[in-house]
């Protein structure tokens, strides 16, 4: 292979990058390489964001695999003499050794994406060929079902679901009930919103899945195994059932495998898409046929779960991580993560974020590594308000808590939860009250109805959030509205319930001026409640041209020609017609 | 196929997968293949990723290019699909991001055939558990 270009020279094209350079870095690059006569010899290449943010603007000389940070224009002439005419390193612009390329010191560590990206989820023998089935097979041929559980209650793994019960203890009692049908339960029932953790997985590396419901299936004693699947999933479904076929041939799945006396099988259900049904006993409602209502445990689904039988029920995620505990370890799990966390967390990143993107970062890495270096920050330069994890069932966390080492039971304590691992972020833009209200709006839908606290109780709340956006709100509204959250919170029947209220508790802790800026001051701080604003004309922008009286719907603009043009508030409906038309920024919010 | 029936049948059935693609190997007279992988989850898909797979397939043959062409799934790069990973013989693994049509060209013609980079590089940021 011919290469003309000696090196290249990668710039982030990163927004954050951009906006701290104040120039235009490439252009200006180009112009230098061009004065020493390089242009010939080195390329300047345009790069995705280097997750670096905090300290741009970056660059990567190639194949050098060195980084440069935060480079001003006078770095330029010596990255160019020094590094590129003379093959030294510019010591003083590298920061703490970090490189991008060659892999060493990287934020995020792959376990149960391990695959995703790598194989083709269709193929079984790529999968085989990383490994695959090695776990299952050292199970069966080598340790017994307590052996293999004692190594997955070492490993301090947690339920990924959100619950982050610990898996290996869950499987000790499933093994422990007598009876002569168990079952194993993959819980795919994804719904949170902005969350695809699970369904990446499924639709990257099924395999690992499949073949971690069968190590559990020979470590509770239970020889069928169920995945509970929404149909909003085709993708996942058509590639999950690819992979069970491609593990039947191969007989990987069957009886006797690995010429051993287990046999397992896995069926897949599918869910009408109702988020209560992620919820263990309403999931196995469901499977049963029955409507997909919650009912109280116990009796626990180890012990009664799918038509009466000892069930085990994990997530994707905690599946996902099986095999790779087998293969390397309990000991080299446990030791990656926190105190009371281990290993990794896949977190779906989403809304006002750059890199919106599936990440998985060991557990005890802070929120600002996740938003500012994985993240790249907020979208436009914007200042960082809150972050919601855990759904509509978690909370928010603010700039307070950005340097919170995120694991299970730092996040509780924070007042919000690890959840599923969606993580939405919000900016300067967002209004808290509104971000409530989203959040209720959902729970309302998806409440099941069987609970009066549930199903009365977050429709009011809602009604309430509704009325505080609306600009009715009362400061009395504020008290009602916390007192019942905490009853709907401590009186429900099921965790939708139980946690509903916490997007509303949790931003009224953290962002209360908000709640009191809506009903006592009649302003919405972040200007996304419409109905607080008011539209005005200015007057010495206004030359009186008409145009924005003749394109209101409603009539509410008066005037004469060429004299300043009035908005009455009585009629105005705030559509903002006016403002789009008008060619003289004669018109504002306030 | 055969059935797997014991820990030995995995491990020949991974062998010979192994030996499949060093033959791959021999018949590509000695040298390595390129390899691509497209990233195709829901969200490449919808975001153009099948179009890009079907101009690869097409075009590489037309160019005298051989090389393993394969669907994965998420790389987790949601804002830059779609994107591919392309490993040329004995060099790392090198991610683009922003792929359309236009620049699929650009890395045919600039990077696989010469060794250039094009605009839309995404520099690795993860560590693998292998």
């Amino acid at each position: 292979m011919s290469i003309k270009y000696r090196k290249n020279l990668l710039i982030c094209s990163g927004s954050s990058c951009h906006d701290a350079s104040n120039f235009d870095l490439m252009d200006f690059i180009n112009v230098k390489l061009k004065e020493y006569g390089l242009d010939d010899d080195i390329q300047v290449v345009q790069s995705v964001c280097f997750n670096k943010c905090s300290i741009g603007p970056n660059m990567i000389v190639y194949p050098d695999n060195v980084e440069y940070s935060t480079i001003t224009k006078s770095d330029i002439d010596d990255i160019i003499i020094e590094h590129l005419l003379n093959g030294r390193i510019v010591e003083r612009l590298v920061y703490n050794d970090v490189n991008i390329i060659s892999g060493t010191h990287k934020k995020q560590y792959r376990i149960a994406l391990r695959n995703c990206g790598f194989i083709d989820p269709e193929a079984i023998e790529d999968y085989i060929e990383k490994d695959g089935y090695d776990a299952l097979a050292k199970c069966l041929t080598t340790f017994t079902p307590e052996e293999v559980t004692q190594q997955i209650i070492k490993s301090g793994l947690r339920g990924r679901g959100g619950g982050g019960f610990p898996t290996g203890v869950k499987w000790d009692i499933t093994s422990k009930s007598v009876a002569e049908q168990k079952y194993v339960v993959c819980n795919a029932d994804e719904g949170d919103p902005g969350a695809f953790m699970d369904r990446s997985i499924l639709e990257g590396d099924p395999h690992s899945v499949i073949e971690a419901m069968a190590i559990c299936g020979y470590c509770i004693g239970a020889n069928k195994g169920i995945v509970y699947i929404r149909a909003e999933y085709p993708l996942a479904i058509k590639r999950l059932k690819i992979a069970l076929d491609q593990a039947k041939e191969y007989g990987l799945l069957g009886s006797q495998i690995f010429g051993t006396d287990f046999n397992f099988t896995i069926d897949i259900k599918y869910g009408a898409g109702a988020f209560v049904c992620g919820e263990e006993t309403a999931l196995i409602h469901s499977m049963e046929g029955l409507r997909g209502e919650p009912t109280l445990k116990p009796p626990f689904p180890s012990v009664s779960g799918y038509l009466k039988y000892p069930t085990n029920v994990n997530n994707v995620e905690t599946f996902a991580n099986i095999p790779a505990i087998i293969n390397k370890g309990a000991d080299w799990f446990a030791s990656i993560g926190t105190e009371k966390s281990k290993g990794t967390k896949v977190f779906a990143l989403a809304g006002k974020i750059n890199n919106v993107g599936l990440i998985e970062v060991p557990m005890g890495t802070t929120l600002r590594e996740v938003i500012y270096d994985i993240g790249g920050g907020i979208v436009d330069g914007k200042k960082f308000k809150a972050v919601q994890t855990g759904g509509p069932s978690g909370g928010c966390l603010t700039e307070k808590d950005l340097d919170l080492p995120i694991d299970f039971d730092s996040l509780t304590a924070a007042g919000s939860m690890m959840g599923s691992g969606g993580m939405i972020v919000m900016d300067e833009d967002d209004c808290m009250v509104a971000m409530a209200k989203f959040y209720l709006e959902f729970t309302v839908e998806e409440s099941c109805g069987k609970c009066v606290p549930c199903r009365i109780g977050n429709k009011r709340l809602h009604e309430m959030l509704t009325k505080l956006c609306d600009g009715y709100g009362t400061p009395e509204d504020l008290d009602l509205l916390r007192n019942l959250s905490v009853v709907v919170k401590d009186t429900s029947l099921c965790g939708l319930g139980q946690t509903s209220p916490n997007p509303i508790l949790s931003t009224m802790a953290n962002f209360y001026d908000e709640y009191h800026a809506h009903v006592v001051d009649h302003k919405c701080p972040s200007g996304q409640c419409t109905s607080f604003l008011k539209y005005y004309i200015d007057e010495e922008n206004c030359i009186g041209c008409l145009v924005c009286a003749r394109n209101c719907p409603v009539n509410a603009i008066f005037g004469e020609k060429k004299k300043l043009h009035i908005i009455n508030h009585e009629i105005c409906i705030k559509c903002g017609i006016c403002m789009e038309r008008c060619k003289f920024d004669a018109i504002y919010i306030k | 196929m055969g059935t797997i029936k014991s820990v030995a049948d995995l491990k020949n059935l991974r062998s010979s997968i192994q030996e499949a693609n060093q033959k791959a190997i021999v018949e590509n007279n000695n040298e390595k293949l390129i390899e691509i992988n497209v990233a195709m989850a829901t969200c490449g898909i919808a975001s153009g990723a099948k179009e890009i797979m079907e101009f690869l397939i097409q075009e590489l043959p037309k160019r005298n290019i051989v090389a393993k062409i394969k669907k994965t799934g998420c790389m987790g790069y949601c804002y830059a699909e779609p994107t591919l990973e392309i490993t040329i013989p004995n060099e790392k693994p090198m991610v683009f991001g922003y792929v359309d049509i236009k620049r699929a060209d650009e890395i045919i013609e600039k990077f696989i055939k010469k060794g250039e980079l094009v605009d839309g590089v995404i520099p690795i940021n993860y560590e693998l558990a292998t």
